[in-house]
């Protein structure tokens, strides 16, 4: 789970890490009495998960409190890059920049630990000066259970070059950050840029956060983190059942069990599709092991409630668990879902292989329901479900 | 031979009185595994009873080694446990801890693979968020059936459990030597690499399949240590060419971050180290059949 800056704001400020003072809101009128209370003068800065948004005009400087409501009433509302601006930050606004450095932490999967980058050369993108200046990016592994105490965090100083003067607080920064970002479970935190003003001081002005999902159980706080406004209607109401459901773009609703199963699912309906007029997957949805009638139930509901969906595939192969049951699940939802009144109006293409895939085979075929068809291979059952779809 | 696991493992199970340790040390005992015990310290000295299979419980992993020379754990404990587990097993220098939870915490990981590197990596850890590991007719570890196929000379490394089963079904008749299915988390214990060097030392093996998924770059490193390292044939899936970006896909670790980790990226890299690369899971099984049968 990605955080919005303000968001990011407050988990640094929590744990230590140096900011400026700032308050989100999502009504203009609210910024006049923060702009008060910040001495009459306030930057608005548009929250969205996206780079480049003062390129886009979604951070302006407010010299009164009038001119912070207009500012607000600007860029609330505006689209960033594809995002819409639900809520904005009237932050503090920073006191003379001297330097602009950039500090983060993060997930080195390759090498199995904890990765800090550091560099004097802050304010841009990092990929971009690794690209240009590699020179100037200092990458320290970090030890994860060790982590980040004085002497390390002096270390990754020694090794971007940070200037004498601003080491002890630099350090100071990496310390507290590396607690943000071991106490929060997060897979990524960045502070860029991070400022040397002219007293001297050094502020994280803006920063990113990216939070472990798997780690939700001891953080109950997340909960609250959630960008609710912004989740796609379908992917809301899957989640509200317990559903690994993605929302794509395309027209062959997919169910199936096991994550690298059904992300082959969709290779493979994509394949199919460019022989049937271009049609796609319309979503990722892993229904697990289990496979029961309800969970069958539960899936197929939300695909079919999805306008884009005009045919759809069901792709088990049966593991530990067994086809019969599968198709029993199969059955038993179409039959649930008439009984709530749902109006099952889209062939379904089901594909059932492994366990007891015979006994499960047959069991569609005695159920002989209208809209279910058959196809026993893999790459023959996308075929017919992208066929399907192109003629509705 | 086969790799890491064969008719002599004798394997505990941690977390077997649970639900799920019960459910799958039972399917284990059919497929032949010699499980010598289970370790749940609130249990020590009772034992459980799996069809007149009296599996004995211990206290700790240390006691299990000590009185039954287990050389395998399997672990089925919950996620919010499953660190202290792993660390349990380490500091017992088991040789091999497979981790079948799923759901943990990328700081938990992190940490145990710290914790077995501080250690001298004694012990392999396969996982976590796996289905394990096989090697048909002799024995099985995890939760991959054992029915599916037969002993033979294919050796299969997969991020992905079904994607797994799917392989090893479109390939039974021709059997596998092991399969090793090592999870599509962030951080993992075993990498393709290291199934890859195995099967490659290993007599049984003929043909390897491997197949990959989005996120990271081990696909692309596997490939590289291909290239250097790897004579006997090598053909190859990657799952999630239609992912969107940013998005992650059902597996903690399947996700296209910017340019990287494509599934396109992956297909490449491999087809430049030689590798066949199938388009779909049943091409895959085709251009496997094709170099072993002709």
């Amino acid at each position: 789970m990605d955080l919005f800056e303000y968001q990011a704001r407050d988990l640094f400020a929590k744990h230590g890490v140096p900011v400026l003072a700032g308050e989100v809101i999502d009504t203009p009128e609210a910024a006049r009495e923060i702009t008060e209370r910040l001495g009459g003068k306030s930057v608005v800065k548009a929250q969205v998960k996206v780079g480049g948004r003062g390129k886009a005009g979604g951070v302006k400087l407010a010299a009164t409190p009038d001119e912070a409501v207009a500012r607000a009433t600007d860029i609330l509302g505006m689209d960033i890059k594809g995002h819409t601006v639900h809520k904005v930050m009237i932050a503090e606004t920073a006191p003379e920049i001297v330097e602009e450095y950039y500090v983060s932490f993060l997930l080195d999967r390759a090498n199995r630990t904890f990765l800090s980058i550091a560099s004097v050369e802050g304010g841009m993108e990092i990929e971009e000066v690794a690209a240009t200046r590699p020179e100037a990016v200092a990458k320290t592994p970090i030890d994860a259970i060790d982590g980040v105490d004085e002497a390390k965090a002096r270390e990754i100083v020694a090794a971007a070059k940070f200037p004498a003067e601003v080491a002890d607080k630099v350090a100071h920064v990496l310390v507290t950050l590396w607690d943000t970002f071991v106490k929060s479970d997060a897979l990524l935190v960045e502070v860029n840029p991070l400022a040397k003003v002219a007293s001297g001081e050094v502020i994280a002005l803006d920063g990113k956060v990216s939070l472990d999902d798997n780690a939700e159980f001891r953080h109950p706080e997340y909960a609250e983190l959630h960008d609710k406004a912004a989740a796609d209607p379908l992917e809301a109401a899957a989640k509200e059942k317990n559903l690994n459901y993605v929302k794509l773009d395309g027209q062959v609703g997919i169910i199936g069990n096991g994550a690298g199963l059904v992300m082959s699912t969709l290779d493979v309906v994509a394949y199919a599709g460019e022989a049937h007029g271009g049609v796609k997957p319309a979503n990722f949805l892993d229904i697990g092991g289990g496979a029961s009638a309800q969970v069958m139930a539960d899936g197929l509901e939300i695909i079919l409630g999805d306008p884009d969906v005009r045919s759809v595939f069901v792709n088990v192969f049966g593991g530990i668990t067994a086809c019969d049951e599968v198709a029993n699940g199969i059955v038993q939802a179409l039959a649930l879902l008439e009984d709530r009144g749902e109006q099952v109006s889209k062939p379904l293409v089901v594909r059932l292989d492994g366990n007891n895939a015979e006994l499960g085979r047959k069991i569609l075929t005695d159920a002989n329901h209208p809209l279910v068809q058959r196809v026993d291979t893999m790459d023959g059952a996308a075929d017919k479900a992208a066929e399907l779809a192109a003629a509705k | 031979m086969a790799i890491w696991l064969n008719k002599d493992s004798k394997v505990i199970v941690q977390g077997m009185t649970g639900a799920t340790g019960v459910k799958h040390t039972k399917l284990m005992l059919g497929d032949g595994t010699n499980v010598v015990g289970g370790v749940n310290p609130r249990k020590a000295g009772q034992s459980v009873d799996f069809d007149g299979t009296e599996v004995p419980v211990f206290g700790t992993v240390k006691e299990a080694i000590e009185k039954t020379g287990a050389d395998v754990t399997v672990i089925f404990v919950p996620e919010k446990f499953t660190k202290d587990a792993v660390v349990e097993a380490i500091d017992a220098e088991i040789p091999l801890a497979v981790v079948i939870t799923e759901g943990i915490a990328v700081h938990d990981s992190a940490s145990f693979w710290a914790h077995a590197g501080k250690k001298g990596n004694k012990t392999r850890i396969i996982g976590p968020n796996c289905p394990g590991i096989i090697t048909p007719g002799q024995s099985n570890v995890g939760i991959i059936p054992g029915d599916i196929t037969k002993p033979g000379r294919i050796g299969l490394v997969s991020k992905s459990g079904t994607l797994t089963y799917q392989m090893m079904y479109e390939l039974r008749d021709i059997g596998f030597s092991t399969a090793v299915g090592i999870g599509g988390d962030p951080i993992i214990g075993t990498t393709h690499i290291d199934a890859l060097a195995a099967f490659e030392a290993d007599p049984d093996t003929d043909l390897i399949v491997m197949i990959g998924e989005i996120g990271g770059d081990a696909e692309e490193r596997a490939a590289a240590f291909i290239e250097k390292n790897v004579t006997k044939p090598v053909v190859g899936y990657v799952a999630g060419f239609t992912a969107p970006e940013g998005k992650t896909m059902g597996h903690a670790g399947a996700i296209v971050s910017g340019s990287s980790g494509t599934a396109q990226a992956k297909k490449e890299a491999l087809e430049a180290a030689g590798v066949k690369v199938g388009k779909t899971p049943s091409e895959t099984a085709r251009l496997a059949r094709a170099i072993l049968v002709g």
